[in-house]
């Protein structure tokens, strides 16, 4: 493992931004933090690469004891949200920065900065200065700042946060190539659990200051472990007491014949019938999908989670289809619709008094 | 004084309207033509008139005074001994207390902007002081301080120290508030990148923030110079004013008024002025090229 997080603790004032973490790092992959802000993310991050001293608790960074190092001889590669970029000093400058340090002979750093900003797609921007560079090649160059010192870990923070939807999506699929390219033991934070799902080998989902799962992005997604990891992987809802995700949930427009119907609550959703009776609200045409809104019962699909009217949280279900099955279903609103979730799909026990649609729109 | 202002108010609408420049139907005129909107226009007239009025002028009517007495006058004037000494005496320490300024400033800055302590908002107030006070009782308060009754046992009265002294009482602010806010300004995670590449604390302040500073810290020296080469009332109860010795410029024009010597008041003026202006120009250039050198 290359880096090893035991027993981390760290507090500013009164908020408990890591509470007792224990992690371990895979050396030569590409890791996700994520969780919401404010979770600790960050702070782990920064605690790693030495910018911010760990309460209690140790840092190993292949199998050194970095706990008490100074962020400058940890030789950890940092890229910052807001890429930090040195203001005065042209591309290829900030790129030698951590050479010229390190005193490397001057013919060596031309090369390898060369060679860097070749591998950033920088090469005819060297002269100019970061002012003159857009966002998405601002970061680039710190990406390529941070590489040049051959750092034994790279860690990202929030790479593309600051960055609109086109170039963040862009950077993201080139890093994942970079990465491949280049296997450094690479650890990114990120609260878009997109980017995560698809750059990550592994995810650790931290939320308040703990660790909620480590995982690869199918472990995450099939088999979350509580309700908070399902719900930041994607929306989720509530159909008779379980939370399943919007497009697990099937719909009818006349009852499914019972045998079946019963023979797949058993298997998928385990409670008797599995059938919830519903009309529909809305209906919401998003690209290729359609998001519906149905009002469930409150005694059949809510009854385990509270006896709100149906005005109420959780008394709604959500349900996603793509365009072509509402549109065969008829779905308008004020149509009597018969749910179950999706044979084989996943569930868990809806937690009580925590509707799910609140923190779905917080995520 | 006033009669020759319209014409400079006119000069700059003159390009303005007077300009054949091709008619465009855009919302902007071709790059590189100097067209003014309206606003900017009338902005640009007020500005002009107001710096001509203030600065230029005066300027200027010192220039004429001293071109009065022609080429001998002023010539006589500066290599007199007395005249001579006085000038050196205050270009020598205004450079001098600049110098020192530009080290103390900086770190008074840096202490203000990057340390937490008690205390520190009465330290903010209080670095305007010298800059507030009325420049004759920080005369009389140096000299209670730092003459034959020093309490302090320091008594500087009637050397050269003592206009040292005064240049570095009044000129304390001028770098410290031109810092302040650049350094405020100043992005934490670009040191962190520096740390993160394996830069020291120092070669991080050396490579990093001293570069980002250096505008502001010339600012700074250019004030604090120009304000040390012109100062008259904190030094003039101290220094004691011995001619060859302790006398600065200031004193020396004033005398020649007396005297009723204008040609000559100006002809020293004008080499303060020129003086001032030779060193913001250097400092611009320092300036311009530490900040390329990075």
């Amino acid at each position: 493992m290359s880096i090893e997080v035991s027993r981390v603790g760290k507090k500013f004032g009164d908020f408990v931004a890591l509470d007792d973490v224990t992690v371990s790092i895979p050396t030569g992959q590409l890791t996700a933090l994520l969780g919401p802000s404010g979770g600790g993310k960050s702070t782990l991050l920064r605690i790693i690469a030495g910018l911010e001293q760990a309460d209690t608790g140790t840092i190993e960074i292949e199998g050194r004891d970095a706990t008490r190092l100074p962020a400058r001889k940890r030789n950890v590669g940092f890229v910052f949200q807001h890429y930090a970029a040195f203001k005065h000093l042209s591309v290829a400058r900030n790129v030698a920065f951590g050479l010229e340090i390190r005193k490397t002979p001057k013919d060596q750093i031309a090369e390898r900065v060369d060679e860097l900003l070749k591998l950033v797609h920088l090469e005819q921007f060297a002269s100019r200065l970061p002012s003159q560079l857009s966002g998405g090649q601002r970061q680039r160059m710190a990406l390529a700042r941070a590489l040049a010192i051959q750092p034994s870990v790279l860690l990202l923070d929030e790479p593309f946060g600051a960055l609109d939807a086109k170039v963040r999506k862009e950077l993201r699929d080139w890093l994942r190539r970079l990465h491949d390219e280049i296997p450094v033991t690479t650890v990114f934070v990120t609260h878009d659990q997109e980017e995560a799902l698809e750059v990550a080998d592994e995810i650790v989902v931290i939320n308040d200051g703990r660790i909620e799962q480590v995982g690869s992005p199918d472990e995450l997604y099939d088999a979350p472990a509580n309700y908070f990891v399902m719900s930041f992987l994607g929306p989720v809802t509530h159909l008779g007491g379980k939370l399943v995700r919007p497009h697990d949930v099937e719909v009818h427009t006349a009852p499914p014949a019972l045998a079946v119907a019963a023979a797949d609550a058993v298997g998928a959703a385990g409670a008797a019938g599995g059938l919830v009776e519903g009309t529909v609200v809305r209906t919401v045409r998003v690209g290729f999908e359609a998001r519906v809104e149905i009002a469930v019962a409150g005694a059949d699909g809510t009854g385990a989670v509270d006896g709100a009217p149906s005005a109420g949280p959780g008394s709604s279900v959500e349900a996603v289809l793509t365009r072509a099955e509402a549109r065969t279903l008829g779905l308008v609103p004020g149509t009597t619709v018969w749910l179950r979730q999706a044979p084989g799909s996943i569930s868990i026990d809806a937690p009580a008094g925590a509707p799910a649609r609140e923190l779905v729109e917080v995520v | 004084m006033t009669t020759t202002v319209p014409p400079v108010a006119g000069a700059p609408q003159a390009p303005a309207t007077g300009l054949p420049a091709p008619r465009r139907t855009g919302r902007r005129a071709a790059p590189g033509s100097t067209r003014l909107t309206p606003t900017a226009g009338v902005g640009l007239g007020v500005a002009l008139i107001w710096f001509s009025a203030l600065a230029l002028l005066p300027l200027i009517a010192v220039l004429v005074e001293t071109s009065a007495g022609g080429w001998p006058v002023f010539w006589s004037t500066i290599t007199n001994a007395q005249t001579a000494a006085a000038l050196r005496l205050t270009i020598t320490q205004a450079l001098a207390v600049t110098a020192v300024n530009v080290v103390m400033g900086t770190l008074i800055a840096w202490v203000l902007v990057r340390d937490k302590f008690p205390g520190k908002r009465a330290l903010e107030v209080l670095i305007d002081i010298p800059f507030a006070l009325p420049t004759i009782v920080a005369g009389l308060v140096l000299l209670t301080l730092y003459g034959p009754n020093s309490p302090l046992g320091v008594n500087v009265a009637n050397t050269r120290s003592a206009v040292f002294l005064a240049f570095l009482f009044v000129t304390l602010p001028f770098v410290v508030r031109t810092v302040q806010p650049v350094l405020a300004e100043l992005d934490r995670s670009v040191e962190e990148a520096a740390a993160s590449l394996g830069a020291s604390p120092l070669t991080t302040f050396r490579r990093i923030i001293l570069p980002a500073l250096t505008p502001a810290i010339a600012a700074g020296a250019a004030l604090s110079f120009a304000r040390g080469i012109s100062e008259y009332g904190s030094l003039v109860l101290l220094s004691g004013n011995l001619p060859m010795r302790t006398e600065v410029s200031s004193v020396r024009i004033l005398s020649y008024l007396e005297n009723g010597d204008q040609a000559a008041a100006a002809a020293v003026a004008s080499v303060l002025l020129l003086v001032s202006l030779l060193v913001i120009v250097v400092l611009d250039v320092l300036q311009r090229r530490m900040v390329r050198r990075g």
